[in-house]
């Protein structure tokens, strides 16, 4: 079969998970993206976490749309089915499969293009939907596949490779979260795994859409000179104040917890995740706070990360649709019709 | 011939056509509608065609009831009655009764003397003073008249007056306020005419026994129930005029029979349990990717739109089509191009489904003619979107869909198990020694797929981009081949699974008729008529694409076809040459698209003067 496989190294001694599974069992084909691409940062990431949080990889559904980012889910976690959708369209995709099948972990991977522009609105309704999914954008500022065009989240005044600088306002999707009533709202650097890995597990065990905006810079097309979101840029003005710890159910009881923890937030699953640092004031479940705070960085040029904002209480797609906990893909066919009976009963109506 | 006309009128039972004109938001549906109700409870065929404009209060609405004792129950056009309720429209509406027929309007305000008409007979009530009189409040005397004038038609056509007051009393049973008003209204319309008019009209009902078998529903409500039985748990859609009401009803059937009680809810936990999903799309582009989704996971999905919803679902129909991931879509067809007349009924999204999206693409249509039609292919096109794993389009209309026909009583049969297709589970990814997407076809082409959440051995990777048999990324000509290749051949194999076309072959035939969905009744009758003028015609009704083998061999068979559709570009003809390879010379468009249901007077005088030429 041609496809480009990772040769996969035998090592002597290789780390195994909860459920016997070495992190190669995580990893999926070989990246065809740039060399120094943030994306493949990211896949990594995403191999670590779901490896420290020994997922089984079939109960992993990983999707997206059309893009650099998108091609991504082929490099992490072969064992997951996928789906390589349409250009933006990931979100509609996922919340189906989801609504279909609630009892799978569902990550979907999109970038600024594919999420901050063509699928926009699916985004934004995925957000109000409280889908159970983490959504992950790989955030450049650039179309990458059709070399370089800027990205609806190209701040004022970056430069492309070729042209002139962007004049137009950029969205930010934690801005646009907070507007739509998002449940989870974090953001990493792709050049900061240890960041970045916590942020995955708390978003994988958060009931509702975990939106994970992750600067991921384009080394072709925009990590250059005047690019504000080149390595060099987010490195000079990125401001990590948030901090926070992942907790997983089995080492809850062992951990003590710190005099500097400010915040807990205890997740569905029995997981918690521990604000370690916050700047003074700062409320990760006020959303007035959390946006003017987002604001202030941004006036300053400064991108803040971490776990911005959670909230565990709202009902999830589900909830709100009083689901049974067992997938509606399960539901045996002698539950669903009424039947013979029941159609003549009915039909008393249509005379 | 005048006289011949008028003497036809003079003896009419069980057998005439009558216009209703209104103002749209008055409240005349419902007295319409309940007329249409009592004919068909006395036993009698009979259809009722709104023909409404987009618009929530104010414009012009009509509604027309054909009364048939054989069943001819299309559009009439020769109205025997007009009630004239709209002054806005009396010139066109009083022009529009047929020699020797009757004009019933509201004589509260006088008829100018322009619009009267020697050769019809105008039988005025002073509907609005009679309401002023009787109601109190001015929402009342608005709504009132048209119980008013509905008991006015009740007497002038003999229908069991009892019967309607029973039917009043059924639909106000909650509400007591409204059930005496009602009656009221009826009997103030029904006495009226009593004193006033030589009641029946030579032209009127008589109770027969030819719907007790029957059923009175509409397509959108029928397709709803379809899908209620095939075991739909996910639904996706965005509002759209005509086929809004698919899912309100079936949103209604699901709370009915899909809600199970939960005992000893937890705190803050309903007390009971939704086995079905209804996701309010922002978008069709979104309602079709949730079904994808949905489907993808293993779930019978579906959404309902029109044609608007069509163009903006093309590029995720292309999707699914080249990943094989089954979806229904029902197209509640309305007027195009563009916004067109979204309250008016057309047959012109034809081709825009059978070829939906960018590339080479094919799709399963299934083409319903009434409301029968939609309950029994709804359940089909689910089997079959799974068998084949693909879009399968249930293409109905705003007449089917909006409007309540006689049909059979619906019936199901209880060892019916939906067909799933080839999807392997655990079990089967255990014993096998790998899997491939793409590879391991059957005789018609469908290769197994896996579900997420099953065996790892199955996963894959879904991709709308180019892919070999395996399911993996290529770019070479002849891996991509290979799999086109095959989309195109499974497409084909599906035909035999498809509805078969009806076809009625007529001794002394010369030439062939060949139609689909709504226009069926129309052309029935149009076939009986040209009878009778000696042209002799045989019948095809498709109801399915692909096209089975039988449809080339009639269309062959014939020197002459006539293709009745209701659209510009006689796309079914089109469809039909290019898939049959029958040359389009020997077919003749007979085209209806102007909005309004077929009438078999448009096919019979198509035909003639054809072959007149």
């Amino acid at each position: 079969m041609p496809s480009i496989t990772k040769p996969r190294i035998p090592l002597a001694v290789q780390q195994v998970n909860e459920i016997g599974l070495t992190i190669h069992d995580y990893e999926g084909a070989m990246s065809t993206l740039c060399a120094g691409c943030g994306h493949d940062s990211i896949t990594a990431a995403i191999v670590h976490t779901f490896w420290e949080l020994s997922t089984p990889p079939h109960q992993i559904a990983k999707l997206s749309g059309i893009g650099c980012s998108s091609k991504t889910p082929t490099y992490f976690v072969r064992g997951a089915h996928g789906f390589n959708s349409a250009h933006g369209r990931m979100a509609t995709i996922a919340t189906g499969a989801n609504a279909a099948n609630r009892e799978l972990t569902y990550i979907g991977i999109s970038g600024d293009g594919d999420s901050l522009s063509i699928g926009l609105g699916h985004l934004a309704h995925a957000i109000r939907r409280n889908v159970n999914m983490v959504y992950l954008i790989e955030n450049n500022g650039v179309y990458g596949l059709t070399k370089g065009q800027v990205s609806p989240s190209a701040d004022i005044g970056t430069r492309p490779k070729r042209g002139e600088p962007n004049a137009v306002a950029p969205i930010d999707p934690m801005l646009l979260g907070l507007t739509m009533g998002a449940t989870f709202l974090a953001r990493g650097f792709s050049g900061d795994k240890e960041q970045l890995i916590p942020l995955l597990k708390a978003g994988v065990a958060h009931n509702g859409l975990a939106l994970i905006d992750v600067i991921s810079p384009c080394v072709t097309f925009n990590d250059h000179e005047g690019s504000t979101k080149s390595y060099r840029y987010i490195r000079e003005h990125e401001v990590k104040e948030i901090q926070t710890d992942y907790v997983p159910v089995r080492d809850e009881i062992k951990v003590s917890i710190g005099a500097s923890a400010s915040r807990e937030v205890v997740m569905h699953d029995g997981s918690v995740v521990r604000f370690r640092s916050v700047p003074k004031n700062y409320d990760p479940s006020d959303r007035g706070k959390v946006e003017e705070y987002i604001r202030d960085r941004q006036s300053r040029g400064e991108v803040a990360t971490g776990l911005l904002y959670m909230n565990e209480s709202p009902p999830d797609l589900h909830d709100l649709h009083h689901t049974p906990t067992l997938g509606l893909n399960k539901l045996p066919f002698s539950k669903l019709c009424p039947g013979s009976l029941e159609l003549d009963e009915l039909q008393k109506d249509f005379r | 011939m005048p006289l011949a006309i008028d003497t036809e009128v003079t003896n009419r039972v069980n057998d005439f056509a009558m216009k209703l004109a209104n103002v749209n938001g008055t409240g005349s549906a419902s007295a319409n509608s309940l007329l249409m109700q009592a004919i068909f409870r006395m036993g009698i065929p009979v259809s009722g065609k709104n023909l409404f404009p987009s618009n929530i209060q104010g414009l012009p609405t009509w509604y027309e009831i054909r009364v048939n004792h054989l069943g001819h129950t299309a559009r009439a056009l020769d109205y025997d009655l007009m009630v004239a309720m709209n002054a806005q429209t009396y010139e066109e509406d009083i022009a529009d009764v047929r020699f020797g027929g009757y004009v019933l309007y509201d004589s509260s305000w006088p008829l100018e003397s322009s619009l009267e008409r020697d050769d019809v007979t105008f039988l005025g009530v002073p509907f609005a003073r009679m309401c002023i009189e009787h109601f109190a409040q001015p929402r009342e005397r608005i709504l009132m008249k048209n119980i008013v004038y509905a008991g006015t038609i009740v007497a002038l056509l003999g229908i069991d007056v009892d019967l309607v007051a029973s039917l009043v009393d059924e639909t106000f049973a909650r509400n007591e306020k409204l059930r005496a008003s009602n009656q009221t209204a009826l009997r103030l319309g029904y006495d009226f005419a009593l004193e006033n008019f030589s009641c029946p009209l030579p032209f009127h009902v008589t109770a027969m026994d030819a719907t007790s078998e029957s059923i009175l529903i509409d397509g959108n409500t029928a397709t709803a129930l379809g899908c209620l039985y095939a075991g739909v748990t996910v639904a996706a859609w965005y509002p759209i005029t005509p086929a809004t009401a698919v899912m309100d009803h079936f949103s209604a059937l699901c709370a009915r029979y899909r809600r199970e009680p939960v005992e000893n809810p937890a705190e803050h936990e309903a007390n009971f349990r939704n086995n079905y999903l209804i996701l309010q799309a922002e978008d069709e582009i979104a309602a079709i990717g949730m079904v994808l989704g949905a489907s993808w996971s293993g779930a019978r999905a579906f959404t309902s739109t029109s044609g608007p919803g069509i163009s903006l679902m093309n590029e995720l129909l292309g999707l699914a089509y080249y990943t094989e991931i089954p979806a229904v879509i029902v197209d509640v067809q309305r007027t195009g191009p563009s916004t067109g007349m979204p309250t008016r009924t057309q047959q012109g999204d034809i081709l825009l489904c059978a070829y939906a999206s960018h590339g080479d693409t094919k799709h399963i249509l299934l083409l319903p003619a009434n409301p029968a039609e939609c309950f029994e292919f709804a359940v089909q096109s689910f089997d079959i979107a799974e068998r084949f794993q693909t879009p399968v389009f249930l293409l109905s209309d705003l007449d089917i869909g909006m409007n309540d026909w006689v049909v059979p009583k619906l019936t199901w049969d209880d060892a019916y198990q939906p067909d799933r297709g080839r999807v392997l589970n655990d079990e089967d990814l255990r014993t096998a020694t790998e899997f491939f997407r793409y590879t391991n076809e059957d005789d018609e082409f469908v290769t197994p797929r896996t579900l997420p959440g099953s065996d790892e051995k199955g996963a894959y990777f879904v991709r709308g981009s180019g892919h070999n048999k395996f399911g993996v990324y290529t770019e070479r000509p002849a891996e991509y081949q290979e799999v086109v290749d095959r989309l195109k051949k499974k497409h084909g194999a599906s035909a035999a699974h498809v509805p078969a076309p009806i076809i009625e072959r007529h001794e002394g035939a010369v030439i062939g008729v060949v139609t689909l969905g709504s226009c069926d009744l129309a052309v029935r009758e149009a076939i009986e008529q040209l009878a009778e003028l000696g042209v002799v015609a045989d019948f095809m009704r498709v109801r399915g694409f692909p096209f089975v083998g039988a449809v080339r061999e009639f269309v062959e068979s014939h020197e002459h076809c006539f293709v009745v559709e209701q659209n510009r570009d006689a796309q079914l003809r089109s469809l039909i040459a290019i898939e049959t390879g029958v040359g389009i010379e020997s077919m003749h468009a007979v085209l209806a698209y102007g909005g309004f249901p077929l009438s078999a007077k448009q096919v019979v005088e198509a035909v003639l003067s054809e072959l007149e030429k």
